[in-house]
């Protein structure tokens, strides 16, 4: 796949692929095209060459075919501030055609259900990312990208959300971290961007990521 | 690319402008009622009829923009319309010289076609603003081609909707002087201004689009070398 | 399409309630205006051609303000990714929109005509029902759609606040003009006179033109 943004090539010709319910780790440094990669896959961006195919549908045509079937976990919570947790949630389960009841279950997984009713705006950045999560995970996808879905998380809530983001939730994830152990830890290959390339693509254990972050 | 039968064009354009100047000031007859100033309709309503064809074109190319994604389609369309605006400035100009020689103010509300003729083009003229506020260039494509489309969609409401708003119709209708019809020799006169100003905006149109299109196969080799 | 469409607009609904940011500011700006014209046209009761002008130039100049703000929430807190990842129609984002800006508008018309009568108007409002309300129904129509679209197109430019009243406010002549011609009779002193009809012909014909288009060209403008 190759991703364009004016002149710059924000991917370079990357290919991969991924059996169902393994996990793809995603390493590199800042710029390299993790983001872009990931948002290609979630039906967001179309590959300027190339072409990638998610759960069988050819992207970008048949996107819309699987898209239901997709949870992004991205930088930006895509939360409406002003609006609460249940609201907020309510609203992305209405669209997705999720029944209400899974919201409840959802929120006192993460630990908020008392808190469920509060605008988004005035939860710390750590329940703000349990809530986004629980979004991502709201209908149920077996493709899960997630972009530091640890971050500002405390090990309590970490070990909370293990079950839904994790790899014990079955589904078949790329995640990208900047926690590099920890990745690798959970990974059954690596990809290690550089500059838009894929200059590492293998199991952790072979991964040789000395010149990803130079 | 786009250079073929560019030389062909420009000599077909200068002989058509250079016969309709010729034709306008030794073959046409004067107006019995406005004078020697009327000759400036040979040049001002050529200007609004290929301003506004241009912009239409615009649409169009847009519309093939959207549809194709392709880069050419967008520069069609870009060098179309910016080149619509320049002529849709001469146009007000050359209407409002002949708003004062013909009443005496330099511009009149009366006529419709003048008054729709300006507010089309102040929708326009936002088109480059537009685009240069947009940085994504994928996306500045994209949404000029958007704004191509519903601007040319306008064009034939804004004209309709004026004429309407004006009860009588005071825009000297050349046309209808002598009571259905222009005398043929007027008529010939108006369509070689016409051919030749249609020709000139074609012959623009290709220069200023193999000129871009040099300049972009330049950088892209620059870049494949460095 | 229909369930996303009204999640959205729950969504929406909810937003301004909650924030009260566009509907209160739409209104205070056409009192604001009214009392301005007041004051710049040198006059305290308006009536016929007058009237209908000035009533329709502030219903546009608050229209743009709605405009402005239609999607400011989607660009500023992800809701346009948050809808794109949703395995609904792209379309509906704008039917959406496009109903929300209707509503918007019917509802700041509702207290800005009432005021109007009360501040400026001359003859009785209601001489001109039922004709009135069908004229603000169409031209709020054709706001909507042509309101939806601008403000889409300029909300991922860097000049939004910009943009859009240069977009908007020659796009939507044709409904000021059609608006103003339809309900300056309307407005006469001394009792209404007929509705002149071909106007809200041009208002169904703009509304259908830009409808059209507007369903057409909306999806290439969430594109990324």
């Amino acid at each position: 796949m190759t991703r364009r943004y004016g002149e710059r090539l924000a991917l370079d010709g990357v290919t991969l692929s991924l059996p169902a319910g393994s996990t793809l780790a995603v390493l590199g440094a800042n710029g390299a095209g993790k983001t872009t990669l990931l948002r290609i896959l979630a039906t967001l961006l179309r590959p300027h060459a190339g072409a990638a195919r998610v759960l069988g549908a050819a992207l970008p045509e048949e996107g819309w075919r699987v898209r239901g079937r997709i949870g992004l976990l991205a930088h930006d919570p895509l939360l409406y501030s002003e609006l609460s947790a249940r609201e907020n949630l309510r609203f992305h389960a209405r669209l997705h055609g999720v029944a209400a009841a899974r919201i409840e279950a959802l929120l006192e997984e993460v630990g908020l259900g008392a808190r469920g009713d509060e605008p988004v705006r005035t939860l710390s950045r750590g329940l703000t990312q349990r809530v986004a999560i629980c979004r991502a995970v709201l209908h149920a996808p077996e493709v899960l990208l997630l972009d530091e879905p640890y971050a500002n998380l405390d090990p309590a809530a970490v070990a909370a959300v293990a079950p839904l983001i994790g790899r014990a939730s079955g589904a078949t994830r790329v995640v990208i971290s900047h926690d590099v152990e920890g990745g690798l830890a959970e990974a059954d290959l690596v990809l290690g961007l550089r500059g838009g390339r894929a200059e590492v693509l293998a199991p952790p254990a072979s991964a040789d990521l000395s010149g990803l972050y130079r | 690319m786009y250079g073929r039968g560019l030389k062909p064009l420009s000599i077909a354009s200068v002989a058509a402008l250079v016969g309709a100047f010729a034709l306008v000031f030794f073959y046409a007859p004067e107006d019995v009622d406005q004078g020697f100033i009327q000759k400036i309709f040979y040049l001002h309503v050529p200007l609004a009829l290929v301003a506004l064809g241009g912009f239409v074109t615009g649409g169009v190319y847009g519309v093939k923009h959207l549809r194709s994604g392709s880069r050419e389609h967008d520069m069609k369309s870009y060098v179309a319309i910016h080149l619509s605006i320049i002529l849709g400035v001469a146009t007000l100009a050359t209407g409002m010289i002949w708003a004062k020689a013909s009443w005496g103010a330099w511009w009149v509300w009366d006529e419709p076609t003048l008054v729709a003729f300006l507010i089309v083009f102040l929708l326009y003229a936002c088109y480059q603003p537009l685009r240069f506020a947009i940085e994504d260039p994928d996306r500045q494509m994209r949404y000029a081609a958007v704004f191509a489309v519903i601007a040319g969609a306008f064009v034939p409401i804004c004209f309709m909707s004026v004429r309407f708003a004006q009860a009588a119709l005071v825009h000297p209708r050349v046309l209808d002087q002598t009571g259905g019809g222009m005398p043929g020799s007027m008529f010939f006169t108006f369509l070689v201004a016409l051919a030749g100003m249609t020709l000139l905006f074609v012959t623009l149109w290709k220069f200023e689009l193999s000129s871009k299109s040099a300049r972009m196969q330049l950088a892209a080799l620059r870049r494949r070398l460095s | 399409m229909t369930r996303a469409v009204a999640a959205l607009l729950r969504k929406d609904l909810q937003l301004e309630l909650r924030t009260r940011e566009s509907v209160p500011a739409m209104v205070l700006f056409s009192v604001s205006t009214f009392v301005l014209f007041r004051f710049a046209l040198d006059r305290e009761r308006l009536e016929g051609d007058l009237a209908a002008g000035v009533l329709w130039v502030t219903l546009l100049f608050a229209s743009v303000l709605g405009i402005n703000r239609l999607f400011v929430t989607e660009r500023e807190q992800g809701g346009f990714d948050a809808f794109l990842l949703a395995p609904v129609d792209r379309t509906a984002m704008f039917v959406a929109k496009a109903l929300l800006l209707f509503g918007f508008l019917s509802a700041v018309e509702l207290v800005a005509v009432s005021v109007y009568s009360v501040l400026l108007l001359g003859p009785s409002p209601f001489q001109a029902f039922p004709g009135l309300p069908l004229v603000l129904a169409l031209a709020n129509a054709g706001v909507a759609v042509v309101g939806t679209l601008v403000g889409a197109l300029a909300v991922q430019t860097r000049a939004r606040d910009l943009i859009v009243p240069l977009l908007a406010l020659p796009l939507l002549l044709p409904i000021v003009i059609a608006g103003a011609e339809a309900t300056a009779p309307l407005l006469a002193e001394g009792g209404a006179e007929a509705l002149p009809g071909r106007w809200l012909a041009i208002l169904g014909l703009y509304d259908v033109v830009f409808g059209l288009i507007a369903y057409a060209v909306f999806d290439f403008l969430l594109e990324d």
